[in-house]
């Protein structure tokens, strides 16, 4: 089965990381795709820019608006996905606890829908 | 055909019996939990159509089964159109179904334990889900039983199986390392099950007097398939324990019996032996748990039909090992109870006031109970006839509440 790895944590707090910290996490996050890589379980995966960058679409009345920023103000947003293909949940799982994320954020584990 | 003859009962106990272990086999092999027991209620209805006149086939589960998998096969070819999943399902289903030998379908009604249990599923609806897989029991029994509306209980049933399908949960035991926790899981949900069979001991209710009995065979399957547990040994012990002095909680006029004023000849003595056999064989493994602990507190209290005495030394400190394993305000206030038989009521007031700041207490009714209890004994009137009033509020069950009132008429300063 397959399943996407949502990445949630507090902009702002990485905003005012430490450069050292910041490249400790990184390195984290190199480690954790080269681990999902040698397992042989990464589909694919993308780190978001932050949601000051995000544009909306959203249909108010019939009129389809543009609109700045994220579709929500969120205490944690949305920062990357990983998407897996392992058998069950609980590998899903197992590997959602490994990602660096679950130190200092959220990671949300959802199944694809197979169309 | 009537419901009635013989050949309808015997056709009926043959289907029940392989109730929970057919939908455990075909929900393991399609991940689907509510199309296994639709595929299996077609089955079972072919079945109770035809065995009475036709009797009982040599392997009644494999004919269950190929008719179960004609069902699964059908409904998916019907879905086909609409979801592709409905393509892994009939794969699924087809593979399910093929090498099995007729005699000897797998027995994992284990498996769909651990899937109802896993932590991925709301922690209320566990239990529930146990008992209508495994057990076959319908939302309005088990609704009943949880105190709870039987349209919303069905409603959470049918969201939870979805759930395990579409989340992909795994039917299979977890690795030896998980295994402790997550069968504590599963444990915790047969406890509740029992539970929630427990507060009516006459059985004014048959159905919730039947689910006590539902949750003692489940410990019995556990135990079956997990003999090398210790935890699993424990609960079925504690279950035992507890149901031998169901009739003994009665007395002639209906009115309820504390444990500490019944008659232990009322007792009965083959579960409470079956129990220490149980206990026993649980402390060989040399790994204590929370469930042991507490079954060795009722031996404790089965050992009065011997000595004619209750050794409360020995509960309190078997409560200080309960309390350190599990930091429960529930075994706290049992500990200080306890701690009222071998230090005194104004020791037990005193350990029961160090716990009032918990907030989970003020809705607690043994707590109360307790309290009012220990304060009578100490001759505080006004403040035990308020701990009376308070506990006869929070409780359920009328009997208790008449026993709980009669306490209370005793403290109360009109009584003459």
């Amino acid at each position: 089965m397959q399943y996407m790895l949502a990445v949630y944590g507090d902009e702002r707090a990485a905003e005012s990381t430490p450069r050292d910290q910041l490249t400790e996490i990184i390195n984290a996050y190199m480690a954790y795709t080269k681990a999902l890589q040698d397992a042989k379980v990464l589909v694919g995966s993308n780190r978001l820019r932050p949601t000051s960058a995000a544009t909306t679409i959203r249909t108010v009345d019939g009129q389809t608006k543009v609109l700045d920023g994220p579709f929500a103000e969120t205490k944690e947003q949305l920062g990357g996905y990983y998407l897996i293909d392992v058998p069950d949940l609980d590998a899903a799982l197992d590997w959602a606890k490994r990602c660096p994320a679950a130190l200092y954020g959220t990671v949300e584990v959802r199944p694809i829908w197979v169309m | 055909m009537t419901s009635a003859t013989p050949a309808y009962r015997a056709a009926e106990r043959a289907v029940r019996q392989s109730y929970g272990k057919l939908v455990a086999y075909l929900a393991a092999r399609t991940g689907d939990v509510a199309a296994a027991e639709d595929a299996l209620a077609d089955a079972f209805a072919a079945a109770l159509a035809s065995w009475p006149t036709r009797g009982i086939p040599q392997a009644p589960e494999a004919w269950l089964l190929a008719a179960a998998r004609r069902r699964m096969i059908d409904m998916a070819r019907r879905r086909r159109t609409r979801e592709a999943a409905a393509d892994r399902l009939l794969l699924s289903v087809e593979e399910a179904t093929a090498g099995i030998d007729p005699g000897d379908v797998p027995d994992w009604r284990l498996r769909l334990m651990f899937a109802c249990a896993h932590p991925a599923i709301d922690a209320a609806m566990r239990g529930p889900l146990i008992l209508q897989t495994v057990l076959g029991l319908d939302a309005a029994c088990i609704a009943a039983a949880f105190l709870t509306a039987p349209g919303a209980m069905s409603q959470r049933l049918v969201r939870a199986k979805r759930r395990i399908r579409d989340t992909g949960i795994a039917f299979r035991l977890p690795d030896r390392a998980d295994l402790p926790e997550r069968l504590d899981v599963v444990l915790e949900a047969i406890y509740a099950t029992f539970g929630a069979g427990w507060p009516d001991p006459a059985g004014l209710d048959a159905r919730r007097q039947g689910l006590a009995d539902e949750a003692v065979w489940l410990g019995r399957v556990v135990v079956g398939l997990l003999p090398e547990e210790p935890e699993g040994l424990g609960l079925l012990a504690l279950m035992l324990y507890a149901g031998a002095r169901r009739d003994a909680r009665r007395n002639a006029d209906c009115g309820y019996v504390p444990l500490s004023e019944q008659d232990p000849a009322l007792w009965n003595a083959t579960a409470i032996d079956e129990a220490e056999r149980l206990l026993q064989r649980a402390s060989s493994h040399g790994r204590i748990g929370r469930f042991q602990l507490e079954a060795a507190v009722q031996s404790v209290h089965a050992a009065r039909r011997i000595s004619g005495k209750t050794d409360w030394h020995a509960i309190l400190e078997l409560y200080d090992g309960l309390l350190e394993l599990t930091r429960s305000p529930v075994v706290a206030v049992n500990r200080a109870v306890a701690l009222g038989e071998t230090a005194g009521p104004a020791a037990a007031l005193a350990a029961l006031d160090e716990l009032a700041p918990d907030p989970r207490l003020a809705a607690y009714q043994p707590y109360w109970a307790g309290r009012a209890d220990l304060l009578a004994r100490l001759g505080r009137r006004a403040t035990a006839d308020a701990a009376y009033a308070q506990a006869i509020l929070l409780e359920p069950d009328a009997v208790v509440r008449r026993f709980l009132e009669h306490r209370r008429a005793r403290v109360r300063p009109n009584f003459a």
